[in-house]
């Protein structure tokens, strides 16, 4: 047997070897991960990026090998969002700049809309058509009916442009169809959203519920990362999920509640931390407002009520009751990401950030901190026209309380009715797929087919592509500069995004883009600097720093405004609510004619035959985004249909089997998706990754592989309050005959 | 090297940084996930587990290998060298734990603790990604070592041991 105290020999043996042979390092103590010349690795080329295979936007370096190509992307150690450690996505970010299935030059479709026929065109061929066909519509329209949809850094360009031309329908589809409804709710109750990373202090708490929320699944990188760190301080995990998650496989606590039936548990644990004493009541007292309508519009919620709805049995929602006050106020009721479900999620929301309210964890340590940002300053132009009409003239008297655009209201919007005088006429789509991302994809497809203009930029060749009028191929963000990152968190960070190649084929960045387009609408005035470097050098310097700077170190901090990341003991604080408080009953919703104090109402349950379908995010995976990457497909190919056995007993389904799905409206799945039998999921449930069943064929990796779980979602329950997508009333059957499926898809 | 299968999500992010970090070819992996489901609804437990070769003390792949490209090395990390390696697959057969893939250039390849790292004071590619950071590397002579430290406060097991190989990666549960 080898001694393993040979290991230090090795070391110093390496050294030795690589001393001899000329080079200027030799570590020793590799366990301590520095070595005594204090020089670690040899010199390599290395270039700072900030990460774009998901919305985390973790900061990294891009290290290049001897041949001079992209050789691997690593954390930047600075970075609050990553601690220098990248998930899998950003790890395999290579692969998108490296997928042979890249959009590579401008194209003009040449067919109708759908039918993918189109023609390479230059670039200046391509800014004048959409130039033409956008004065075309601001001529007979109005500028205004013109929207854009963006998720992603180079769409701030262009919405700078849009802005300049006339229009402020900017819509991102991260709100309406996923964190919107939180953010209204956490505004309601405390006066300020969540933003993104959520100021969760996790690392530092002592009992985190998840309600429905899948972290380590859903990889948002630092709370993961913290996760762990709570894991390892011994922190109680409390999962509220139909199916058993990997969070569920890490927490103290499972609860497989009924599906859609959340509200009632959250409402019953209000009720029980009111009657017992539990809340934290200097902090009640001192911070918020309406205590005495919450104790008495909760009074009847009793687990024993909550049992007949939620099935979870009455001591278990009375022990993790307890279990949050021990805890509290180092306690997170996680506000949770993607919370459009019932189209009562406004609602449960509130009644999450009411129960953080109660147990005091808001402003507490292990409980949610107070972030800070860095201003960086906008770049001098003349000043936006005020645009006639927004969105919001689409739906009178409606979605009041939405502080952002409804991604979901302009689709809507785009198909004309008798009643709307103007419907929009033109679509800009930046990096978002709005077909595997909006659901009710017929609703998507009839609007798109009313458009004069759609403008799709992207890096791949995405469904949306396909219905596109000009199709523009962005560089993947490791072959351009972006906007300075700035993201709330603990300290106020900045992250520089620069190339560490060429763009490859023939695509460009969006500010080139964004600029060139506005050079053919005589909006330059509005992008005053030719060159994004100097745009950034600029806004650097305006806040004490220099491109060259940032270019060193990728990751720059600024001094706190704040003392503290909590409250002080006794400290007045105001919040941006009405009342000057945390707001238990909420004085804008009941102006608005809203429930001031959530209540109970139950959502329709799958009929006889029909499973819930419930969907979900891998941690290799961002959305439909990423399928095809070669990288990240390696690590995962498909999705699966998760199944309880009771379920594939009674279907006599197999491991492994293909089926197709058909929903509660006769749609069909238009692949197969391969069944997984576990015991990890309700009877009443069924559940797959989100993402997949690409029809797109240029996608040549991904399509056909799995299912798409939008093209199943044609139920949408529409949230009263701020106009979110609820995408979890919708119930599918098995068709187990592939002819079956085949006529009717 | 300890693997703390409490922390670990399974998100394969140790995959993929071994991949890009050691080139290896699209398709095959020296690291991978398993994931161990128990029980029936509603009492279930899953454990997560990132793997790799074991390098182990009683190496089957080492004393079947008809050319001696397979060897331990001063330390104990098991090897393949390249160019000694025939491709002949007996090292595949024998392990107990499929560590071993053929690489399309015509040699037998598996993870190598990221030697070219360590020695020069880094942690492999995987222990450096990880974002639960449930990955533990060190010298397991040395008490102090990061994953000597963990193993000692820890309950862990080893896979196989049945077979007699003496694995040397450990697995907190």
């Amino acid at each position: 047997m080898t001694s393993r105290r040979q290991f230090i020999k090795i070391s110093f043996a390496g050294a030795g070897t690589l001393a001899a042979g000329g080079a200027a390092w030799g570590a020793v103590k590799w366990i301590s991960g520095k070595d005594e010349t204090g020089i670690t690795e040899p010199p390599l080329s290395r270039t700072p990026t900030y990460c774009e295979v998901c919305f985390w936007k973790c900061a990294g370096w891009i290290y290049k090998d001897s041949d001079g190509q992209i050789w691997k992307i690593i954390g930047n150690d600075e970075d609050l969002n990553c601690n220098g450690r990248l998930c899998p996505r950003g790890t395999g970010g290579v692969g998108m700049y490296n997928d042979e299935d890249r959009l590579k030059t401008p194209l003009i479709r040449v067919e109708e809309r759908g039918k993918q026929v189109f023609r390479e065109a230059s670039w200046d061929e391509a800014f004048t058509y959409i130039a033409d066909k956008m004065k075309a519509i601001a001529r007979e329209h109005g500028p205004e009916c013109i929207a854009l949809f963006t998720h992603g850094s180079g769409g701030k360009y262009f919405g700078d442009l849009l802005q300049a031309f006339g229009s402020n329908n900017i819509a991102a589809p991260s709100y309406a169809q996923c964190r919107g409804p939180r953010e209204v709710a956490f505004m309601a109750t405390f006066g300020e959203g969540l933003e993104s990373p959520e100021p969760t202090d996790i690392r530092d708490t002592k009992c985190m519920v998840l309600i429905g929320s899948h972290l380590g699944e859903n990889m948002h990188n630092g709370q993961v990362q913290e996760m762990s760190d709570a894991i390892d301080k011994g922190a109680v995990i409390i999962t509220v999920d139909p199916r058993f998650s990997t969070a569920a496989s890490k927490s103290k606590y499972w609860l497989p509640i009924k599906p859609a039936t959340d509200l009632a548990l959250l409402l019953s644990w209000i009720h029980l931390i009111i009657k017992e004493e539990y809340y934290d009541k200097k902090y009640v007292e001192k911070y918020t407002y309406g205590f005495r309508e919450l104790s008495e519009a909760v009074k009847n919620y009793t687990p024993e009520w909550a049992y007949g709805i939620t099935t979870i049995p009455p001591d278990l929602i009375r022990k993790t009751a307890k279990e949050m006050a021990n805890a509290a106020p180092a306690v997170i009721v996680h506000p949770g990401r993607h919370v459009t479900w019932y189209g009562d999620d406004t609602q449960r929301s509130r009644a999450i950030a009411i129960l953080n309210a109660l147990l005091g964890s808001w402003g507490r340590r292990g409980g949610f901190y107070r972030s800070e940002i860095v201003e960086i300053p906008s770049y001098p132009h003349p000043e936006f026209v005020e645009p006639s009409k927004t969105w919001r003239d689409a739906f009178p008297g409606k979605y009041v309380l939405a502080d952002l655009a409804l991604a979901n209201g302009i689709c809507d919007a785009t198909i004309p009715v008798t009643t709307r005088d103007c419907s929009f006429k033109g679509w800009i789509v930046y990096g978002t797929n709005l077909i595997e991302t909006l659901p009710n994809q017929k609703n998507t497809l009839e609007a798109i087919q009313n458009l004069d203009l759609m403008v799709v930029i992207d890096t791949m060749p995405m469904e949306i592509t396909g219905w596109a009028d000009v199709v523009l191929p962005e560089c993947t963000y490791l072959e351009r500069y972006d906007s300075i990152r700035v993201v709330p968190h603990r300290l106020p960070q900045i992250a520089l995004r620069m190339p560490a190649a060429e763009p490859k084929y023939n695509s460009k960045p969006a500010y080139w883009m964004a600029r060139q387009l506005a050079l053919k609408l005589g909006l330059e005035a509005y992008f005053p600097f030719e060159k994004i470097e100097d745009l950034l050098d600029w806004q650097l310097k305006k806040i004490g720093t220099s491109l060259d700077e940032m270019k060193r170190i990728g990751v720059k901090t600024f001094p706190k405004a704040y003392d503290n990341l909590y409250f002080a003991d006794d400290e007045e604080v105001e919040f941006f609510t009405n009342t000057g408080k945390i707001e238990l009953y909420s004085t804008a919703f009941a102006n608005e004619g809203f429930d001031p104090i959530p209540t109970y109402t139950a959502h329709p349950e799958p009929p006889p035959g029909y499973y819930r379908l419930i969907y979900g995010r891998a941690p290799m995976h961002t959305f439909s985004r990423t399928s095809n990457n070669p990288n990240l497909f390696d690590l995962m190919d498909e999705n699966s249909l998760w199944v309880n056995p009771k379920v594939a007993k009674e279907w006599s389904l197999e491991n492994g089997q293909r089926i197709y799905l058909k929903n509660q409206d006769e749609v069909v799945s238009e692949f197969p998706i391969k069944v997984r039998i576990t015991e990890r999921i309700r009877w009443d449930s069924v559940y797959m990754v989100h993402g997949f069943g690409h029809a797109e064929k240029r996608l040549r990796r991904t399509y056909g592989r799995g299912a798409s779980d939008t093209k199943l979602i044609t139920n949408v329950m529409l949230d009263p309050i701020m106009g979110g997508t609820g995408m979890r009333g919708n119930f599918v059957t098995f068709i187990l005959n592939p002819e079956e499926a085949g006529v009717k898809a | 090297m300890a693997v703390n299968t409490r922390k670990c999500v399974g998100c394969s992010d140790c995959v993929v940084a071994c991949q890009t970090e050691n080139s290896v070819p699209i398709g095959f992996c020296r690291d991978w996930i398993v994931e161990v489901n128990n029980g029936t609804y509603p009492q279930i437990t899953t454990e997560i587990r990132s793997e790799r070769c074991n390098h182990c003390d009683n190496a089957p792949c080492v004393r079947c290998c008809p050319t001696g490209a397979s060897h331990i090395i001063a330390g104990g990390i098991v090897l393949v060298k390249k160019t000694e390696c025939i491709g002949c697959g007996a090292c595949i057969a024998s392990c107990p734990y499929d560590a071993r893939y053929p690489h399309p250039s015509g040699y037998v390849d598996k993870c190598t603790f990221c030697e070219h790292r360590i020695k020069n004071g880094m942690l492999p590619a995987c222990v450096e990604v990880c974002p639960t950071k449930c990955l533990y590397f060190g010298d397991l002579d040395d008490p102090n070592s990061d994953a000597s430290v963990v193993l000692k406060k820890n309950r862990y097991k080893t896979l196989i041991p049945e077979a007699g190989t003496v694995p040397q990666l450990y697995f907190i549960y």
